[in-house]
């Protein structure tokens, strides 16, 4: 992000507008945070305060609190601002507590796992 | 230089920018940094319904690190005009 002049401003793309407001963060792998930024730099290195993780496995979410955070700008994918006219989620969604989730989120995973390791035996045996 | 000053050049336009995570996001290009990082405003998701945390994403930054393609209208480009600018920045270069 280029140091901008006053009229440069409209222009650029500093994530200054971004500040004090309720962001979606996108990590490199693939979670969601949520929070308000306080503060960035020209690597998009950035500080969420009151930063939660929104936990999304088929129909069912959870937002995990997760406090004051720094985030290494090389894992931002995305940074995108929450219009509070709109709802976050589509309404067929289900709120779920922190374990409920972290039970989804095993069983998502066995199952990819599984999925590759059946994958990787396939190709092994050289199915056309 | 080249592609930022192309980028310029092109804000105001409607884009649709592929990331490397597979996600598309079409939107008006607002503006472009030497980072070719992106911000896009009135922004909507390609395949909506995959990425539900989105739903109410009007505007975002975009890092210029995770782009994998900018996706242009097939006359929003002067193709000509770009070819001579590589030339001549091959030439400089």
């Amino acid at each position: 992000m280029s140091w901008a002049g006053p009229e440069e401003i409209y222009l650029s793309t500093s994530l200054a507008s971004y500040l004090d407001r309720k962001l979606l963060v996108l990590l490199r792998d693939g979670r969601k945070l949520m929070g308000t930024l306080r503060s960035f730099d020209q690597f998009a290195n950035a500080v969420l305060e009151g930063a939660c993780e929104r936990v999304i496995v088929g129909e069912q979410y959870c937002d995990i609190p997760l406090g004051l955070y720094v985030i290494r700008g090389e894992n931002v994918v995305l940074i995108g601002e929450l219009d509070t006219e709109r709802e976050e989620l589509p309404p067929h969604m289900i709120p779920v507590s922190e374990a409920e989730i972290k039970r989804a989120q095993k069983v998502e995973r066995e199952a990819s796992e599984l999925r590759g390791t059946m994958r990787k035996r396939m190709e092994f045996l050289d199915f056309d | 230089m080249l592609f930022f000053s192309y980028f310029k050049d092109l804000v105001g336009q409607e884009v649709t920018v592929e990331l490397k995570n597979d996600l598309a996001i079409r939107g008006t290009l607002h503006s472009v940094d030497q980072y070719l990082n992106i911000k896009l405003e009135n922004t909507k998701v390609v395949d909506q319904d995959k990425y539900p945390h989105m739903l109410s994403v009007r505007n975002c930054f975009i890092r210029g690190s995770v782009v994998r393609y900018v996706q242009l209208p097939k006359d929003g480009v002067d193709v000509d005009l770009l070819h001579d600018a590589a030339r001549r920045e091959a030439r400089g270069g």
